[in-house]
């Protein structure tokens, strides 16, 4: 039994003979083809067909002429390449009057959102800040009632909006829109915010209230260096929500000149007249969906480490 | 102002959350100089004390004045006081050398006076290799003493310690609080403590100030707190294992509990009780005598080992005494076996006696 012991212990792991000798020892061997690796990894297949094929569909046919379209087949990729549709998108489709293509919405878009979101972020930000560090009298009850303006829905206030920004002169410009975006993102990002914050040690605020800092001072050299990943779920939450946005924009703006990039894809895309150009139609969805996705692309991994952490403590 | 050098002194101190008193009424005047620590155990506001003191939360009533100045309103940062947290508190996107100069950097020191306190403090805490670091490169005994320069770079008159050593294992705070003791001996600044570790408040106190139910309980030295204790509470809580307590009456020189007579000839009262007074007599487990120590014994008694519990140093028997689950400590040498029968001394002077009412020392 001796002899046993000594052989297992020293030729162990590469002879197999030793190795039923020995007994089990090390990782457990793992059959990649078991039950449930098929099932799991079967679904996930399927579910990732089933989100990519649209997107296949559109890329293909985006980038066939007419012609080939005609002839039906929505899942051969193209015989002859051509960009014309993508072209003719961003520069000549018509939206009734205007014949200048997505490129007019897009730069309305862009005009929207870069203040949309540096307003609402900023804001939020100093907001959830405020709540959670400096709790004042009646901090609870603002933070509440912030919450409840999160679950009206949207539908409730479309009217009442368009008065004020009447009242206010604002009602069909950009600015209107902007305000519309800023107040409407508030209370799920100062949310987000406050709870980010609440993650923050205490002690580290009363450290730095003892070093002399004051609310700014705190905010901006403390906290705003820790929140990184908060602040890139803020910004993609905003990006996406201002970008697709297609309510509001078709509310609050008035003339199709100032009309934001998702309100002209529709009209193009409803557009009557003429013939229906799919693969014209198809570049310019895609054209308006770019610029979320890449902001996704661009922040994939920050994205989930600052949901994880936004979702720690409440 | 109530003392002559006080560096700290709090005065009818009110504090409330809302209904909750947290504080009441709460006086207490600390010496230039001294190491105090606020001793009481978990929820009794010792915390809450600091945090006071050091300008983080507001009193509901009553002052807070440092080295002769009324401080109630003034900022924390403008109270001259340094103050160290249980979690250490770091910046932790900084430096050691960011964290030690935030404060300084905040208040615009000139910057060849922030190089030479840092300097100073990094030599003192001896954390020179760690400057350039950040903190989430750092042992939790370093932080601590990055958190500890963070308060010594500021230059401060009085330090505020919130149960700095309880996040660490049980060797490194050992060493710490040895360090802590130098540094307060070679600074000799006013330093006030919180734990809830006897051991730390005994080794490191020059006086302890003993919380419960956000009132000082006693406030004494380390030997007074410990041999006299004004209370049954304190007497309860000092101590490790703690005293053992029996309910009797005092007559005169003897005190009688159930089928003893203790006598009291050479105990010291601090107002002597009439004769049939109802009494509570606490006996710590240390001040049992047995063996060749029983000759110094006023009283003696005989009893039966339930238990041993070898410590190494020392060795802790229960046993029952009057009709009540009694122990006794004995030196770790002795060896004593269950079931033996064996006698023991008691010497009622070094035992505190309370009224059995008021829980106040007799
Ligand atoms: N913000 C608050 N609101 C209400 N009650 C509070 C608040 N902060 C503390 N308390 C209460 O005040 C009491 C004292 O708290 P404190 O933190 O001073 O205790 P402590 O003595 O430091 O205890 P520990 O040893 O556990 O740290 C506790 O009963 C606590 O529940
Ligand atoms: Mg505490």
């Amino acid at each position: 039994m001796a002899d046993i012991g000594i052989l297992a212990a020293t030729k162990s792991a590469e002879h197999p003979v030793y190795r039923m000798i020995d007994g089990p020892r090390g990782a457990k061997p793992k059959n990649r083809f078991s039950r449930a690796n098929i099932i799991v990894y079967g679904t996930l297949f399927v579910v990732a067909l089933y989100y990519a094929l649209p997107l296949y569909v559109m890329i293909v046919t985006s980038l066939k002429g007419l012609p080939e379209i005609r002839v039906g087949n929505i899942f051969a990729p193209p015989l002859e390449v051509t960009f014309q549709p993508w072209v003719k998108a961003w520069q000549e489709a018509c939206t009734g009057i205007n014949c200048d293509g997505l490129s007019r919405g897009f730069w309305n878009s862009v005009r929207i959102l870069i203040p949309s979101l540096i307003l609402s972020v900023a804001i939020a930000s100093i907001n959830g800040y405020a709540l959670s560090m400096w709790k004042f009298r009646g901090s609870e009850v603002f933070f509440t009632i912030l919450m409840i303006g999160a679950f009206i829905p949207y539908q409730v206030m479309l009217y009442p909006i368009v008065i004020l920004l009447r009242e206010a002169g604002l009602y069909g410009s950009l600015t209107g829109l902007v305000l519309v975006h800023v107040a409407f993102g508030m209370p799920i990002n100062t949310l987000l915010f406050r709870n980010y914050f609440a993650s923050i040690p205490e002690e580290l605020f009363k450290a730095a209230r003892v070093d002399g800092a004051g609310f700014w001072a705190i905010f901006f050299r403390i906290m705003l260096p820790m929140s990184l990943p908060i602040f890139v779920v803020a910004v993609i939450i905003q990006v996406t929500g201002i970008w697709n946005d297609f309510l509001f924009g078709v509310t609050y703006i008035s003339s199709p000149d100032r009309y934001p990039m998702t309100v002209q894809l529709n009209n193009i895309v409803n557009s009557v007249q003429g013939v229906k150009e799919y693969n014209v139609n198809m570049a310019a969805t895609l054209l308006t969906g770019l610029v979320p996705l890449v902001i996704y692309f661009a922040s994939g991994k920050l994205f989930v480490r600052g949901i994880a952490a936004g979702a720690v403590k409440g | 102002m109530t003392v002559e050098n006080a560096s700290v002194s709090i005065k009818n101190l009110d504090l409330s959350f809302g209904a909750v008193k947290v504080l009441q009424n709460l006086n207490l005047d600390i010496v230039d100089g001294e190491f105090l620590v606020l001793l009481g155990s978990s929820g009794c506001g010792k915390s809450t004390l600091l945090n006071v003191i050091a300008g983080l939360l507001e009193p509901t009533d009553g002052q807070i004045w440092i080295k002769g100045k009324n401080v109630t309103w003034a900022e924390p940062s403008e109270r001259g006081i340094g103050m160290v947290f249980q979690s250490y508190a770091l910046y932790p996107q900084m430096t050691v050398e960011g964290n030690l100069t935030f404060g300084l950097r905040n208040a615009r020191v000139p910057k060849d006076e922030i190089k030479r306190r840092v300097a100073r403090a990094a030599e003192i805490l001896q954390i020179e290799p760690l400057l350039k670091r950040k903190p989430g490169a750092l042992s939790g005994g370093q932080r601590q003493r990055v958190a500890i320069g963070r308060a010594l770079v500021r230059d401060v008159d009085v330090f505020l310690f919130d149960e700095p050593l309880s996040n660490l294992d049980a060797k490194l705070r050992a060493d710490l609080r040895v360090e802590l003791k130098l540094l307060h001996n070679n600074l000799e600044n006013t330093m006030i403590y919180v734990t809830h570790d006897q051991v730390e408040a005994m080794t490191l106190a020059d006086r302890i100030a003993i919380m419960k139910g956000g009132k000082i309980m006693q406030l004494g030295t380390p030997a007074e707190i410990y041999g006299t204790p004004q209370n049954k509470y304190v007497a309860d809580f000092i101590g490790s294992p703690s005293m053992t307590f029996y309910d009797g009456t005092v007559d005169g020189t003897v005190m009688k509990i159930e089928g003893h007579d203790l006598p009291l000839g050479a105990y010291q009262f601090t107002n002597r009780p009439g004769p049939g007074t109802p009494a509570t007599i606490g006996i710590r487990p240390e001040h049992v005598m047995t063996g060749d120590n029983l000759r110094s014994a006023p009283y003696q008694t005989d009893i039966t080992v339930d238990l041993v519990e070898p410590m190494g140093s020392d060795t802790l028997i229960y046993c029952h005494l009057a009709g009540q689950p009694f122990r006794f400590r004995m030196d770790g040498s002795a060896v004593v076996r269950k079931g033996e029968r064996i006698t023991i001394g008691i010497d009622p002077a070094r035992a505190s006696i309370f009224d059995k009412d008021t829980e106040e020392r007799l």
